[in-house]
């Protein structure tokens, strides 16, 4: 972890608890990482409706490349919705999406260049279970992408040994661990060589134990200077790689910051309150 | 016999002892564990008898086997009159079928074969095979059933008959079946209304008669929406009948697999760019239809039976001309009827059996270990 947050984090409400899942830091100056001036996500005054119900209020936010954003907030308070606005599983009602110069309409053209480019890796890894490890990870590819076979499960290999676990290609995801399904989720997006990686809480649903080696390799992916939304309530993790925090709460932005600031000095209210509860 | 006995192959691990696992120690612990359960198991076996032992006489131990006419089957204690179906196996499978032209009706059974290695998951080249079977399948048998191309004689369907009637209907209706009700049930759940609609009206449509009343209406209703002079083949109207019925139930059987499919699949499949089409044949529909195979057989099984129906309108299946030799006064015997309907129901149970079996092994061929 970075010499200089830890001192800030010190006496911020922190908890080792959190910190625990990232025992080992990797000792890189993660926050210096180049983020270029590219914007490669813009939304613009979106909202969202579930029926009657708003469930997101003019949402701005804008995305730059290389940057690395966690997004936090109470159960319900839209913060899965808002990135799955991002690749078009969810539609927003009103206001801009714009991913990578593509601006997101009913366009089933446009969308599908959209999620060419935009990973996902969910809470319950939606591996399918009838593939093996190794299919699961070209399909893709080979459908999506119309690589040729021998190449794509080349590439699979070299993502598969980037999350470790070369050795269970040949599994299916029945076979294998919480953890280990999810870093082969990880790496199947990381096949198609997405710009842009979507997380929505992708360690919520594993054990302690599992829930580092899942970590790990998102940070390595952040040094790499992947583009990362990151929905998640790991706050070590946050610490660690973001270089912005989210906080939503009721379909809203409320707050958002650098991470030292945002957990040390936190400005409203709502922020305060959820982080203590989220910290002890 | 001086020599000393040596011993020169190696000999096999024998086997756990019987007593402890194999059959009589299952027996011991399941069917005479106490005095009550014997008891059952004694009454159970005594009622097996009394409903086998006089079906094996019948079938077996009084059956004639041979025999040139009726002569040979009557007398007090006859069993089966096999020697009759024997005479008469021509007529069971190809119906008044040419008897020059039937080895068109057995090429025809062959080419069948060819859907065989489309049902064996590791035999390569499906795509080709699917191909096939679809289109060059169907084509191949008309020319070679009904003729009237490439030299060879035209054969009306109102000679066709027996098995080969059974077969074409039941091939016909499984083979057009299994995509119409893919097709259905992927319309019944589609976001477009029209299509959605559609699906649903002709689901339910037919759905909610009988398959005798498509039957009936097929040869009776049909015809008379016709303009003077259009006619329409009976052999060919009781196909399209059959076909477009059974995929109104696998369009249900196939929905009940797609439900089933978590969102979370859909979900994966689209993040990762895949359009309609390949994320429904890549990853729904190969999960939703193994989750239904059971259900998808007992569509099959229920259809095959379902081609003796034909019979109401006129054409003679396996069942239909059966009976219809009943008639025959050459083999006119009181065993006859029974004899000539153990044969349907062996015949007919066979298919079923196999396809049930064929389930079997593709549940247990297809099971990837995810239980969830
Ligand atoms: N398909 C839907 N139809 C109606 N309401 C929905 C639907 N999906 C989500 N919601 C509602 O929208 C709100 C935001 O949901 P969302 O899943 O984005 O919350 P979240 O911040 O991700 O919460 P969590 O931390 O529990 O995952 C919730 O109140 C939820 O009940
Ligand atoms: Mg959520």
């Amino acid at each position: 972890m970075n010499e200089s947050s830890e001192h800030q984090v010190a006496n911020a409400p922190a908890s080792e608890a959190t910190n625990e899942a990232m025992s080992e830091p990797t000792g890189k100056q993660r926050r210096d990482l180049a983020i270029s001036d590219e914007t490669v996500i813009e939304i613009i005054d979106m909202n969202k409706w579930y029926g009657e119900f708003h469930v997101l209020r003019d949402i701005n936010l804008e995305v730059k490349r290389g940057e690395r954003i966690v997004i936090c907030g109470p159960s319900g308070s839209g913060k899965s919705t808002l990135i799955r606005c991002i690749n078009r599983l969810e539609e927003h009602q009103k206001g801009r999406v714009i991913v990578d110069g593509i601006e997101l309409t009913n366009d089933i053209k446009k969308i599908d260049e959209v999620r060419r480019e935009v990973g996902m890796v969910f809470q319950h890894f939606n591996l399918f279970p009838h593939l093996t490890v190794l299919e699961n990870c070209t399909l893709a590819p080979i459908w999506v992408r119309k690589m040729p076979r021998a190449e794509a499960e080349e590439i699979a290999m070299h993502y598969l040994e980037r999350v470790k676990i070369p050795e269970q290609a040949g599994k299916y995801p029945g076979q294998l661990s919480g953890g280990q399904q999810q870093r082969v989720a990880i790496a199947r997006s990381l096949c198609m060589n997405p710009r842009i990686m979507l997380f929505d809480e992708p360690t919520s649903a594993l054990d302690p134990e599992m829930i580092k080696e899942v970590l790990e390799v998102m940070v390595d992916l952040a040094v790499e200077g992947m583009t990362m939304l990151v929905v998640t309530h790991e706050m070590g993790f946050a610490r660690q790689v973001a270089n912005r925090v989210i906080f939503m709460d009721e379909g809203q932005i409320v707050e958002q910051n650098d991470p030292e600031t945002f957990f040390t000095n936190p400005q409203h209210d709502r922020t305060k309150l959820f982080l203590s509860q989220i910290l002890h | 016999m001086s020599e000393a006995y040596v011993r020169k192959e190696f000999v096999p691990p024998e086997p756990p002892p019987v007593t402890s696992r194999g059959i009589i120690g299952w027996a011991r612990e399941n069917l005479f564990s106490n005095w009550w359960n014997t008891l059952l198991t004694f009454l159970g076996a005594y009622i097996l008898y009394l409903m086998i032992a006089p079906l094996v006489r019948f079938a077996l131990i009084d059956a004639v086997w041979t025999g040139s006419d009726r002569s040979a089957c009557l007398g007090p204690e006859v069993g089966a009159c096999w020697a009759m179906v024997k005479a008469k196996l021509g007529q069971y499978i190809y119906g008044r079928y040419p008897e020059a032209e039937r080895w068109r009706v057995n090429l025809f059974f062959l080419s069948l074969l060819t859907m065989v290695p489309m049902l064996i998951p590791s035999v390569p080249g499906k795509k080709w095979n699917v191909l096939f079977v679809l289109v060059g399948l169907p084509l191949l048998s008309y020319f070679l059933l009904y003729g009237g191309a490439f030299g060879l004689e035209k054969v009306e369907t109102s000679l066709w008959g027996g098995l080969l009637v059974t077969l074409v209907i039941a091939v016909t209706g499984i083979l057009a079946s299994l995509p119409l009700g893919v097709l259905l049930a992927l319309g019944r759940r589609s976001a477009m209304p029209v299509v959605r609609t559609f699906s649903i009206a002709f689901i339910e449509f037919w759905r909610g008669v009988p398959l005798i009343t498509v039957l009936f209406m097929s040869s009776v209703v049909f015809p008379l929406f016709l303009p003077e002079g259009v006619t329409f083949d009976k052999l060919l109207r009781a196909l399209v009948g059959v076909a477009i019925f059974s995929a109104a139930y696998m369009a249900e059987v196939v929905r009940g697999g797609l439900q089933a499919i978590p969102k979370g699949q859909y979900e994966g499949a689209m993040a990762l760019g895949l359009g309609y089409w390949q994320m429904m044949g890549l990853i729904i529909l190969p999960q939703a239809l193994k989750h239904v195979i059971p259900g998808i057989v007992n569509s099959f099984i229920a259809l095959f039976k379902d081609t003796t129906l034909v019979l109401i309108i006129g054409l003679f299946d396996l069942l239909g001309i059966i009976q219809l030799s009943f008639t025959d006064p050459k083999w006119s015997t009181p065993v006859q009827a029974a004899t000539g309907y153990l044969f349907a129901a062996i015949i007919f149970w066979m298919f079923c059996f196999g396809m049930s079996r064929y389930s079997m092994f593709m549940e247990k061929t297809l099971d990837t270990g995810h239980k969830r």
